[in-house]
């Protein structure tokens, strides 16, 4: 269940603060160490870094509109399509959810700022340099690398210098991830407001304990797995040359150790922002919070004990194949709870459907549609037909875009009048979802029936009965990726309005930071905590 | 309110309106291709029984949400009620799908033993994938077949030629996915394959035979199937593996037991050379400039029926991409207009290896 506030403790939020220095210009972003400013700039970075990927997307899919080479050349298809999955994890997606973490966290649990502003403002800072290498990357000789975002060697030892950058912006990202999750964790388990059991965090807050647990798990694991990749390459060491005595399966155990929990780091803070729009937008409490904290806890834990469900086909042991198989299916029990408990929250309500609620419409339904494409994906047999083909392109896209993208843009409208102090213009957002929603559709959908028909994925081309769902497929990326920009105009016509949006513009919403604090939020959240009963 | 949602739902529709319209177009785009080994049919079954599943559960769980969003709507007045858990309901959904879980799990692995079982093969070849083609080679093995093929290797290059890839001719009926040599195998027989690769990791998958197994360099793994039907397979590399990962596919020839004997038996005495072509290069063997004067520039010195000219590095270029052996080979056993040896098969292979080396040497 979601905090019971104590009213009586309703205090002034008036709080100036007198004794605070806060630098104008460029150098108040440079050097802030405010939670809210850090969080404002991990969201336009992320903006930034997701034109940037969807760019390369869209060279992808106007080379894949029909078959033959036209506009790139394979070697430049290859970089495009690995610059475009490191840029939509590492650089947009993931950022945009520490992004929501560093706004919301503090407010949510009735703190002041995070525990460790300073490492915040550091974590941030790492971000820029990282991005500027992968980027530079494709400029350097021999460019990118083409090797796919999984970075498998081989493959990624005969890469150019390109490579090389690649693996500093990993190792980067890490650190940067790194510092971010030990301040999460550090700010949830500290700086909680009297009375704010565990058991009484809003869910997003619960979803970013665990993933913050997650980061720190596995991304020191995908550092290792480049490093080696890098003394291979140029320090003579052969742990995935057969050669001398390496294995290049060895590389991909790794990879996914980190890979398959990568997964859910990028879907758990989704499903904690929309435990938080469902319930406000039905005005209806979350049904069964404590089973959906468990869910996300047993996914987690699951998480871990299933990578080599992504290597099916390396011929692994019989006996592994069947391990991975049922614990994969497994997984497919906290995800139906999950799904299960968000109907039952809309079931008997009073729904509305504003901008928000129909972002997160759309990320159940289509998110639910990528769980089972999952499921199939689980089966080995099944697998073994379709791994590496467009259906596993399908599937990874309705969990990364239709689930993470669409929740983190029905954050954004959520949040974005508390966040600016204006209300944002609730046409244009609708017409932005249903943009969004169908050309999302067009796209992904039919690359499913590529995927069954054989059709492999990272091809540059491909044989002419693959035409028409290609077209589609482009047609609609084009106009998925033309639809952003409509969200970056109803954004920034936002911030620009002069028009007061109230305190609590949602009648369901029941977190502190629109029960207790004002709209704009104040620069400082929380000075004095509020008592939750 | 009512009205703009089914206006909503009717966009939401056309989306789907599109497919519906291709689907009447040609079915066979929509699904697995057609099943010719055991193995492929057990996946496509299992296939259809995990999605007819998974739609009946989305059919529930949507019609609920459906429910609720035209039903539960505040602007019909719809009040919240204030249930927020329900632990008979909490455990019906957690272990209702354990079971269907099961009953999925079981058929699954009952096709995974099956799939995996290698055994007792009637003859075996081993697979290599190189950057960027397939080597095949028909290895001494126990087996009924055993012996019909021993020791017959080749090289399987695309063969669609640069122009229809770039555009500059109209594409063939199998477009990127044909090769110069094809991989022949009998109908009816257990085939193990063996696979390796020499560079980076390469996938040999054929979808109709419900293959696809990853090359690994320096290790070996295996696969197996038994085609049920002559007739011509077509597949390609499933893995990344660089630049022309696009374009290294595989044909299979499925023949009748007998005519394959048949290829056999001329493949053995003819291939059996080939096998180490750089090798005879490497031991000085072949007389490059003297045969090509003698031989290759009754073509290639002018540019006779589309023969890249002697010296013509635009012409050469894309060809000396696809690697030496693949060229060697080529010249070996002929491509397009050329024969096998330029037509004299008399020709000793190391002086055909010779001359394609002072032909490429001479294009860079
Ligand atoms: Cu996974
Ligand atoms: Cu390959």
């Amino acid at each position: 269940m979601s905090a019971v506030i104590g009213h009586e403790h309703d205090h002034d939020h008036d709080h100036a603060h007198g004794h605070e220095y806060h630098p104008g210009g460029l150098m108040r972003w440079v050097k802030t160490t405010n939670h809210k400013d850090i969080g404002t700039m991990y969201l336009w970075f992320s903006f930034v870094m997701f034109l940037t990927g969807g760019f390369m997307a869209m060279v992808i899919r106007a080379e894949l509109f029909k078959p033959g080479m036209q506009i790139v050349n394979p070697e430049v298809f290859n970089q495009m399509t690995t610059l475009h999955g490191l840029i939509m994890v590492f650089g947009a997606i993931m950022p945009a959810f520490v992004g929501f973490a560093n706004w919301l966290i503090p407010m949510q649990i009735g703190a002041p700022d995070m525990a460790f502003p300073r490492m915040n403002n550091w974590s941030f800072w790492l971000l820029p340099p990282a991005a500027l290498l992968l980027i530079i990357s494709l400029f350097v000789p021999g460019g990118a690398p083409g090797v796919g975002w999984t970075l498998y060697a081989p493959l990624t030892v005969q890469q150019g210098m390109g490579m090389d950058l690649t693996i500093f912006a990993v190792h980067i990202l890490g650190m940067s991830s790194i510092m971010g999750s030990i301040n999460i964790v550090t700010t949830i388990l500290n700086l909680r407001a009297p009375g704010m059991t565990l058991m009484k965090m809003p869910l997003f807050v619960w979803t970013w304990l665990i993933t913050a647990y997650l980061l720190i798990a596995v991304m020191p694991v995908f550092a290792g797995a480049v490093t080696m990749t890098l003394t291979d390459r140029h320090f003579g060491t052969h742990f995935f040359n057969a050669a001398g005595g390496g294995d290049p399966v060895l590389y991909q155990h790794i990879f996914w150790f980190f890979g398959h929990p990568e997964v859910y780091i990028i879907a758990i803070p989704a499903f904690g922002v929309v435990s938080q729009v469902i319930p406000a937008f039905s005005r209806k409490p979350l049904f069964g919070y404590t089973s959906m904290v468990y869910a996300v806890a047993s996914i987690a834990i699951l998480s871990f004990l299933v990578w080599a469900h992504h290597m099916y086909t390396t011929g692994l042991p019989v006996t592994a194949q069947l391990y991975y198989m049922y614990a994969t299916m497994l997984i497919a029990v906290p995800t139906g709870v999950k799904v299960f408990n968000w109907v039952a929250t809309m079931w008997k309500g009073s729904l509305t459907f504003e901008t928000p609620m129909l972002f997160s419409l759309g990320f159940l339904f289509l998110f639910t549609i990528g769980g089972f494409s999952g499921l199939v994906l689980s089966i080995v047999p099944v697998d073994i037909q379709l791994q590496d083909t467009y259906y596993v392109v399908a599937h990874f896209h309705y969990v990364m875009v239709a689930g993470a993208l669409f929740s983190a843009f029905a954050g954004i409208y959520f949040w974005l009048p508390k966040w600016t102090g204006h209300m944002y213009d609730e046409t244009l957002g609708k017409v932005h979802f249903w943009l969004s929603f169908i050309f999302f559709n067009m796209i992904f959908f039919v690359q499913h029936f590529l995927g069954l028909a054989g059709m492999p994925r990272r091809v540059p081309d491909y044989a002419p009965q693959f035409t028409d769902f290609n077209m589609i497929s482009s047609i609609g990326a084009f106009g998925f990726g033309l639809s952003q920009l409509l969200f970056l105009y109803v954004v920034i016509k936002t911030i620009r309005s002069h028009e007061p949006a109230p305190q609590k513009p949602w009648e369901g919403a029941d977190s502190l930071e629109w029960t207790h604090l004002p709209t704009p939020a104040p620069y400082h959240s929380f000075v004095t905590p509020p008592t939750v009963k | 309110m009512i009205k703009t949602l089914f206006q909503k739902i009717g966009a939401g529709a056309l989306t789907m309106l599109v497919p519906g319209m291709l689907w009447a177009q040609d079915r066979a785009k929509w699904n697995f291709q057609e099943p010719h080994t055991s193995v492929a049919r057990e996946m496509y079954d299992l296939h259809t029984i995990v999605l007819v599943i998974c739609v009946v559960i989305c059919v529930g769980v949507f019609g609920a949400m459906v429910y609720s969003i035209v039903y539960h709507r505040k602007s019909i007045g719809h009040k919240a009620a204030h249930f927020h858990e329900n632990t008979t309901v909490e455990i019906l959904w957690t272990v209702i799908p354990i079971f269907i879980l099961i009953g999925m799990a079981l058929p699954a692995t009952k096709s995974v033993l099956a799939m995996r079982d290698t055994s007792s093969p009637d003859m075996t070849i081993k697979v290599t994938g190189y950057q960027w083609k397939w080597g095949y080679e028909y290895l001494k093995g126990e087996g009924d077949l055993a012996g019909i093929a021993d020791g017959v290797q080749l090289f399987s290059v695309l063969s669609t030629p640069r122009e229809q890839i770039y555009g500059n001719e109209p594409k063939g009926e199998n477009y990127l996915l044909e090769v110069d040599t094809p991989l022949v195998v009998p109908v009816g027989k257990k085939v193990r394959v063996l696979l390796t690769a020499n560079d980076v990791i390469h996938a040999w998958w054929v979808p109709a035979f419900g293959v696809k197994q990853d090359a690994v360099p320096g290790f070996i793994r295996d696969s197996w199937f038994k085609v049920d039907k002559p007739g011509i397979y077509r597949g390609q590399c499933a893995e990344l593996c660089g630049k022309e990962h696009g374009f290294m596919p595989i044909v299979v020839e499925v023949v009748e037991p007998a005519k394959f004997a048949e290829w056999a038996g001329k493949h053995k005495t003819a291939a059996a050379p080939v096998a180490s072509t750089a090798a005879v290069a490497a031991a000085g063997g072949g007389d490059g400039k003297g045969t090509y004067e003698k031989v290759c520039s009754v073509c290639h010195a002018s540019g006779v029926a589309g023969a890249p000219k002697f010296g013509d590095k635009v012409a050469w270029k894309p060809r000396i991409a696809t690697g030496a052996d693949a060229l060697h080979n080529s010249a070996l056993k002929g491509k397009n207009a050329m024969p096998p040896k330029g037509g004299m098969a008399d020709l000793p292979d190391g002086d055909v290896v010779a001359a394609v080396d002072y032909m490429m040497k001479a294009a860079k």
